[in-house]
């Protein structure tokens, strides 16, 4: 794990020099500002029964479900198409030190920009007189969940990055996952015939896997070990699957 | 590192890549200090060799050890011996010259005070140092190169591979390119690839000449001129009677001289033959006796003629061929 830190640093670096990233920040900035504004404006109609942030992290899927592959989609696909997956592995350094290290700089970036959209509640904060408006406790749940629930969605994307030399590719294939995995399994878990005494097993798991049930519990302050555990084991399996997707590629090139 | 263990040893290589055989029962010795040559065709396998060598595909079978330790096994060490340059040269186009050498430094272990010592060093060997703060991405590609072989040399490997260092070059950036490897000659062990001879026939010490996979012939290029041709052959330049008198003269000097190529005649008469013959020693000077001797012969010119490697190439690439063709022992 020597060279982990050169490579978190030179991934950090370049991420910063890519106008790519810029163009997704001010995207997620821009989409994010525009549902918090949306949010209030609901809120200065009619006083409503749940806070802003609640209803604010409900909608946490649009900006993953973009962000992330932007984020990722380059990462392995792009060295693959130039060439310099080959020199950076022929240095003294192994598969596994270049995968976290390309994965921490994107969490890093990932979790920067999260962390910006605090502004809105600090805005909030400063010129709404309301108090209730700004209730602390799920706006913290909501971003520890992002925080959380963003290591398994990063990872994801990174192992998509792992298996095509086309970035664009790489982007789809992210999408596509984290779609299936946000909204797919949520609507599975909500069909009619889940409700079926015999699909039992099936539902009880859904609802185990189910991004929205993680959400709310998070939102209400609770932080269940199992959750926090599905999100960790989900992202070690997809950071042992982007090492042995570049490995394998090479064998079997 | 044992000490008395060639720089590479290679035996019974092979590689195929998903049925089909790149390299075939390849196998070869790099003595440390030497510079190799690594010659043959496009689909030759000279890339595929390489990358087994640095550890960057893994062979099908056969026995890889650089510096003693076999690379199967020992991948990460062996890493850290050798400076490669793979082909095209790929190079991230987003950085500055001195950031990405900097990060390669970091990369292969360099700490960093030595590091930016070295740094300026290698900027220096490679006449990078006007362009160290420009991006890569618009560099020319002589330049883009020199941080190639620059990235390579950078943390002082005892062994440097470079696949293809000249390719898509001019001639006066060859010509750099190729001084840049020279100077290397005797502190690092170095195997260069090419489809191009000239290069490869000044800078080398031994060629190694691979075709579909195996190799057709190696040695120095002075000895692969010997085995491939058998024979040496002479060019001259006369005018007379060359029906009759010529034979005779050439027979009394060396009975296995024969003309073998014959010019048509310029505006004075005179004409430009090729004579071979088996003979290994200079008869140059025999001949030009006889030659001149003879009042039937008017001769102008005479020199020996060296096949070039180029020559040494076609001959063992087609026979390599000639090999493939036909499995059954020829009965010649
Ligand atoms: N990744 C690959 N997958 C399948 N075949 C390959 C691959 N790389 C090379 N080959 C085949 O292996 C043979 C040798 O290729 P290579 O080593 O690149 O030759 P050279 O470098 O001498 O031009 C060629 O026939 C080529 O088509
Ligand atoms: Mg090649």
């Amino acid at each position: 794990m020597k060279h982990f830190l050169t490579i978190l640093s030179h991934e950090l670096r370049m991420l910063l020099v890519n106008a790519s990233t810029y163009v997704a920040a001010v995207l997620f900035l821009a989409l994010m500002g525009f549902i918090f504004s949306g949010v209030l404006d609901n809120y200065s109609k009619a006083a409503q029964e749940t806070s802003p942030a609640t209803v604010f992290f409900q909608l946490f899927w649009i900006p993953v479900l973009f962000m992330v592959p932007l984020l990722t989609m380059k990462c392995i696909s792009e060295e693959r198409r130039l060439g310099t997956l080959e020199t950076l592995l022929t240095a003294p350094v192994s598969t596994t030190e270049v995968v976290l290290g390309k994965y921490a700089a994107s969490y890093l970036l990932y979790l920067f920009l999260w962390a910006s959209t605090g502004g809105f509640f600090f805005i909030l904060h400063r010129f709404a007189q309301d108090p209730r408006l700004l209730d602390f406790g799920p706006m913290m749940g909501g971003y520890l969940f992002v925080a959380i629930s963003g290591l398994f969605y990063v990872a994801v994307g990174l192992f998509a990055s792992s298996l095509s030399r086309n970035q664009a590719v790489a982007g789809i294939l992210a999408f596509s996952i984290l779609f299936t995995l946000i909204i797919g399994l949520n609507y599975a878990a909500g069909l009619e015939m889940m409700n079926r005494e015999s699909m039992q097993p099936v539902h009880a798991l859904l609802e185990y896997v189910r991004t929205f049930r993680h959400l709310d519990d998070f939102s209400q302050g609770i932080v269940d070990t199992r959750q926090v555990l599905f999100y960790l084991s989900g992202s070690v399996l997809m950071l042992i699957f982007s090492i042995l997707g570049i490995e394998v590629k090479l064998l079997h090139s | 590192m044992p000490d008395d263990s060639p720089a590479i040893e290679v035996r019974d290589l092979v590689k195929t890549y998903a049925g089909v055989t790149a390299v075939n029962k390849v196998g070869f010795t790099v003595a440390r200090g030497e510079i190799l040559g690594f010659l043959g065709p496009n689909g030759a396998g000279k890339s595929t060799t390489m990358r087994i060598l640095t550890g960057y595909l893994p062979a099908t079978s056969g026995m890889v050890n650089v510096c003693g330790l076999s690379v199967a096994t020992h991948g990460d060490e062996v890493k850290k011996f050798i400076g490669y340059m793979p082909e095209n040269n790929p190079l991230p186009d987003d950085m500055r010259v001195s950031e990405y050498l900097h990060y390669r430094g970091r990369l292969k272990g360099l700490a960093r005070a030595k590091l930016s010592i070295r740094l300026d060093e290698v900027l220096e060997l490679c006449d990078l140092k006007r362009v160290r703060h420009r991006i890569i991405g618009k560099l020319s590609k002589g330049f883009r190169q020199r941080v190639g072989i620059a990235e390579a040399i950078l943390a002082e490997p005892p062994i440097i591979i470079m696949d293809e260092p000249t390719i898509g070059l001019d001639p006066h950036q060859i010509l750099i390119v190729r001084d840049l490897i020279a100077g290397l000659r005797g502190r690092m062990t170095v195997i260069i690839s090419s489809h191009i001879l000239p290069e490869i026939e000044m800078t080398c010490d031994r060629v190694l000449i691979i075709n579909q996979g195996r190799v057709v012939a190696q040695g120095t290029p002075a000895d692969l001129r010997r085995e491939v041709f058998g024979h040496s052959s002479y060019a001259l330049e006369i005018s007379g009677d060359l029906e009759a008198a010529l034979p005779e003269v050439l027979a009394k000097v060396e009975p296995t001289l024969a003309i073998s190529e014959t010019g048509v005649p310029d505006a004075t008469g005179f004409r430009k033959l090729t004579l071979a013959t088996s003979r290994e020693d200079d008869l140059g000077e025999a001949l030009l006796r006889a030659l001149s001797a003879d009042p039937r012969l008017r001769l102008r010119a005479l020199t020996r003629v060296h096949p070039t490697l180029e020559d040494v190439f076609l001959a063992a690439t087609k026979r390599g061929w000639e090999a493939i063709d036909a499995p059954k022992p020829t009965s010649k």
